[in-house]
Parts: structure tokens; sequence; C-alpha cells
């Protein structure tokens, strides 16, 4: 019929008109893409094409795409160089410490969970949520304050109880400890709250009927709080997988001197050292590089495992 | 039939026990700092001093606020919050809605473009050597812009608009004859107001308490946000807090307020957020769960 518009009587377009067609009803939603696409494009896919300049030798002058190819001779030298071990043990044992205290969030939302007293329960979620709020220079600066050889609180204590002072910033065998343990002070409460709502989530009814077969509370812990949010703590164990080999170095660099080097140098902050520090270009994307390969080959992997042995996983 | 057994009760103590040791390591070193801050330095690195206030004193503050580099940064970071939270907003609020408007063409590959920014990026050295030959080496820029949106973001804010903005209300509105343009100012932002609110929290917050930025990308003093001026005060104890004009105050008695000035200064600059985010809790909580939504 003539002027009666049906999209179903239309006969099938070309692709190329429906294009055209949506593009002209439409245009101005891609114009809302713009800012974000161009932002991405300039500020993540402009320096993955930089990347390059981990197999060539960077001179300012020439250019990322000017100067000259040198192939691996970076990571070679990287390899072969003394300090790679050191560095690589380094990082992967700060990573794996902080992994090993991944159940902590966890255990602290089960335990908010089972709390009657509604008051109680929002005072205690405000107040672990509280460091989360506060800065990494700012907690840095709590630390050196608490752990001061003479004047700081835990020495202090120590003494009281007729230890020795220990200087713990200096230490490189009190590094990792101190690091990993001040980090779980800022982030415990914050990182459960993901697990809180997925508790909120679990059926009434399992609960009920193991009430009525008897299971105590710790029972029906473990055999329906823990099962029901398992799918979540699969999914964020890959997610911090996937940060592996990153370790939160801002942090690390903040509380790394000449004296605890031995255990606090790490991936990162070295790239930062020869990179930015001594100019070093080329060489030290090419470690970064090596370090982010590490990081998506896991997550990668992790998530092939997740999605073989439980069902859960991120794609 | 409820029945409180013997072991149940037992539980809720040992359960309630474990909460507070827990919520006693957690504000113990914040009550300690705020009670430090105001209390005679001599108390406190004496041990004098272990929970509340001792000889209450305000001079560490009076220097705190005497000092013009601690104004200035943060001055600037108040600058740096506001701009940065507003670019933020502009360009992650209108991409997140396109991408969660079923007319959109090719959004599989938008989703991927944005989501592969989250599995690899180019790393600290060629970001960089971007932003350096964008020139904006030593601009507020440099603070903003690196970091001005995640790919999470966009899908967090994008889960939103699909679950919230109606489907028959946009198209409704389009038949009337109104834009896209119109129908997301007018329509879809007001409707949105949790979620702005929660992005921009989440963005304000990471720019307050973010130092790296202006680490590598700042030399000019007169710029450096609030973070970096702490790191100089609390971790480098490169203090310049002396008075230029030659104080008659001697060395030990120096020593000593810097101690003080130190707990002043993380007061100081973590008490508005620590003030704000009760009240806002909500929101932030909210953020969280949204983004938990898996796809």
């Amino acid at each position: 019929m003539k002027g009666v518009k049906n999209d179903i009587s239309v006969p099938a377009q070309s692709k190329f008109d429906q294009v055209r067609k949506n593009f002209a009803r439409n245009w101005q939603i891609y114009v809302f893409l713009l800012p974000a696409v161009a932002y991405f494009i300039l500020l993540h896919y402009i320096p993955m094409y930089g990347v390059q300049i981990a197999f060539k030798n960077f001179f300012a002058n020439l250019g990322i795409w000017g100067s000259p190819w040198i192939g691996f001779d970076h990571f070679e030298r990287f390899f072969n160089s003394y300090y790679f071990w050191r560095l690589l043990k380094n990082t992967l044992i700060l990573s794996a410490y902080q992994l090993i205290l991944f159940p902590l969030p966890i255990i602290l939302a089960l335990s908010l969970h089972e709390v009657r007293n509604r008051i109680f329960k929002r005072w205690a979620q405000t107040l672990t949520y509280a460091p989360h709020f506060i800065s990494v220079v700012v907690v840095v600066g709590m630390i050196v304050i608490f752990l001061d050889p003479t004047t700081g609180l835990v020495n202090r204590l120590i003494l009281f109880f007729g230890g020795d002072p220990v200087n713990f910033l200096t230490s490189p065998d009190w590094f990792r400890h101190v690091f990993t343990w001040s980090g779980v002070w800022q982030t415990l409460g914050w990182g459960s709250i993901i697990y809180l709502a997925a508790l909120s989530g679990v059926n009434p009814e399992l609960h009920e009927a193991a009430k009525v077969d008897g299971a105590s509370r710790l029972q029906r812990i473990f055999h329906i709080n823990i099962p029901s949010i398992l799918p979540t703590i699969v999914v964020l164990f890959i997610l911090n997988i996937g940060s592996f080999m990153t370790v939160g170095f801002e942090k690390v660099l903040l509380m790394q001197n000449n004296l605890n080097a031995k255990t606090s140098d790490v991936i990162q902050t070295f790239v930062y050292q020869t990179g930015l520090l001594e100019g070093q270009y080329s060489f030290a994307a090419a470690i970064g590089l090596f370090d982010s390969a590490i990081n998506i080959a896991l997550l990668v992997l992790f998530n092939s495992v997740a999605r073989k042995v439980s069902d859960n996983s991120l794609w | 039939m409820k029945r409180i057994t013997l072991s149940d009760k037992g539980f809720d103590l040992i359960n309630t026990i474990f909460l507070l040791v827990i919520l006693v390591l957690i504000v113990y070193p914040l009550i300690f700092v705020l009670s430090a801050s105001i209390s005679d330095p001599q108390a406190v690195s004496s041990g004098k001093m272990w929970l509340w206030p001792v000889d209450i004193t305000f001079k560490g503050y009076e220097r705190v606020f005497a000092n013009d580099a601690i104004w200035l940064g943060y001055r600037n970071t108040i600058i740096y919050t506001i701009v940065g939270t507003a670019i933020h907003l502009f360009v992650l609020l209108p991409c997140a809605y396109a991408l969660s408007r079923k007319e959109l063409m090719a959004k599989k590959l938008i989703l991927w473009f944005v989501l592969f920014t989250m599995l690899f990026n180019g790393g600290l050295i060629p970001t960089y050597l971007v932003v350096k030959s964008m020139g904006m080496l030593d601009t507020m820029w440099a603070i903003i812009i690196p970091n001005v949106v995640g790919a999470w973001s966009i899908l967090v804010a994008r889960a939103f608009f699909q679950q919230s903005i109606p489907d028959q209300l946009v198209e409704a509105s389009k038949i009337d004859g109104a834009s896209d343009f119109y129908i997301f100012i007018r329509m879809v932002l007001p409707l949105s107001l949790p979620i702005i609110a929660v992005m921009a929290l989440f963005h304000a917050v990471n720019l307050w308490n973010q130092y790296f930025n202006a680490l590598i990308y700042l030399s000019d003093r007169d710029k450096y946000p609030l973070q970096l001026i702490l790191r100089e005060i609390l971790v480098v104890n490169q203090m310049q807090l002396n008075d230029p004009g030659g104080s008659a105050e001697s060395l030990v008695d120096q020593v000593k307020t810097a101690g003080l000035i130190k707990y002043a200064v993380i007061i100081v600059s973590s008490l508005p957020l620590l003030l704000v985010y009760p009240f806002v809790q909500r929101f932030f909580v909210q953020g969280v769960l949204i983004g938990s939504i898996k796809e």
C-alpha cells in the first residue's frame, strides 16, 4: 500500500542500506561513543602500539616508528642479568603471599553474615571499610610512624615485653610481612562487601531444611553458605590472578629503601627505576612487556582450569 | 519452632569476640593517630599517650595550616578531583548509554575494543612516552587524562542503563520526534542519578588518593597534589616546614613538632573522605554490587 510504511513488508534491503538507515536514524548514539573511543585509542591503543620499542633501540629523535629494530636483545639482556632471578623471586613471593591471604575477606563476610544484631553489624561494616578510603601514601606514613625503631608503638611494646627493638622498615626479612599485612588492614573490610552481597542471596529454605535436620550453625556455614558463594569466590580469584605480577607496586615503591631492596625489588619497581629514572626506555618497556605477558598467561590458564573444574569462569 | 541451643549461643559468643578483635585491630591505629594529633608530642613519643589525647594541644594543626605547600597541595588536589571527575562522567556516561542501546550496530566489536584494555595495556613506559609526546608533562592533564575511565566503569554503568531505562520510554520519545541528545540529557540522566553518584564518588576517591601519576609526570612543585606533599612529609622525611625567617626553636623542639605535624597532616588529608563516606556508603556498596553482576 502506498503511503504506509511497514517494516515487515519492505523487501529485503542490502546490508549497506540497513547500515545507512540505522546510521541516519541513530547517528547521535555514535557521537556518544566518540569521547571514550578517542580516549581508548590515544591512551591505550597507541601505547600498545608503542610496546614495539621493547624490540627496538629507542632514540627520542627518531621516535617510536623510526628507531631501529634489534629483536629480542633487551629480553636476553634482562634474562641473563644477575638481578633477573632476584626480581622474579621477589615478585612471585610477594604475590603468592597476598594470594594465600585471599580467604580472609571471605571469612570476615561469613562472620559478619552470622551477626543478628543489625546495629552492631552496620557499625562493624562501616568501621572495617574505613581504611579503604585512606591513601596509600598515608598508610605507608602510618607504617613508618608505628614501626619507628625508637618512638614507634610496636617497638615500645616489644621493649615492654623485654624484647629487642626491630627496625622493621630497613629489614629485608620483615618487608614482605609488613607490606602484606598492612594491605590486609586496608582492604579486608572492603573486600568482604561482594561476598556479603552473595551471602544475602542464599536461599533461606536451604537453612530451614538444614535446621530441621539438626545441622549446627557451623555446619550450615560449611555446607550451605560457602558452596553458595563459591561462584563469586572463583570469579574473584581469577581476577586476582590476572594482576598477579602487578603486586601493588605503587606501595612497594613507597616502602622501598636501599636496605630492604633485597626483598622489596620487584619487576614493576625495576621498570620504573630503569625506565623513568635512568631513561632506558626500550629496556624497561621490554621488562614491562614480560611482566604483562605473564599476567595474561596466568589469567587465561586459571580461567580455563576454573571452567573445566567448576563451570565458573570469566569467559 | 525456634530452638536456640547451647552450641548456637556459644557460636554467637565466639563470633562476636572474633569480630570485636578485628574491629579493634582496624580502628585502633586510626584512633591513635587522631589522638596523637592533638596530644603533647612528648607524651606521644614517650608512650604516655596510648589511646586518648594527653595534654591537648593544637600546635600540630597550627603548623599544618601555616604551611603554604600543604595549602597549595590541598587546592591542587581539589581542582584535579573536581575537573577529573567531571571529565570522567563526560566520557563514561554517554559511552555506557550508547552501549546499552539495542539499535547500536557493531556492539560486540566496540565492547571488545573497550574490554581488551582491561586485559592488556602498553605498560608504564609506552604510556609515559605517549603522555609526554602529547605535551601533557607538568600539566594538570597528566594527572587526569591517563586514567579518565576504565573498562570496568563502562560495564557497570552500561548494566545500570540496561536495567533501569525502559526501552519503551526511549522509543516512544523518539517517535514523538525527540533526538537522542535530548533523550539522554533530559530523560536518561535524571533517571540515573544513583549510578552517576556511584561513579563520581569512586573516581573522586581515586583521584584524591593517587600519587603515582603526579610523581612521574609533574616536576613543578607548585602543581603537586596533596599526596605528593604528604609523601615528602610522611615517607621521604624531607620536611621543609622550618620557618624561613629562622625561628628561635631549638633543633630538639623542631624534631618534636615534626612528629606532631605528621599526625595532624594525616588527619587533615584523610578526614574529608572518612567523614563523608559513611553517609554515601550505600552508593559505594551499590557500585561494587552492580559491578559484580556477571554478563
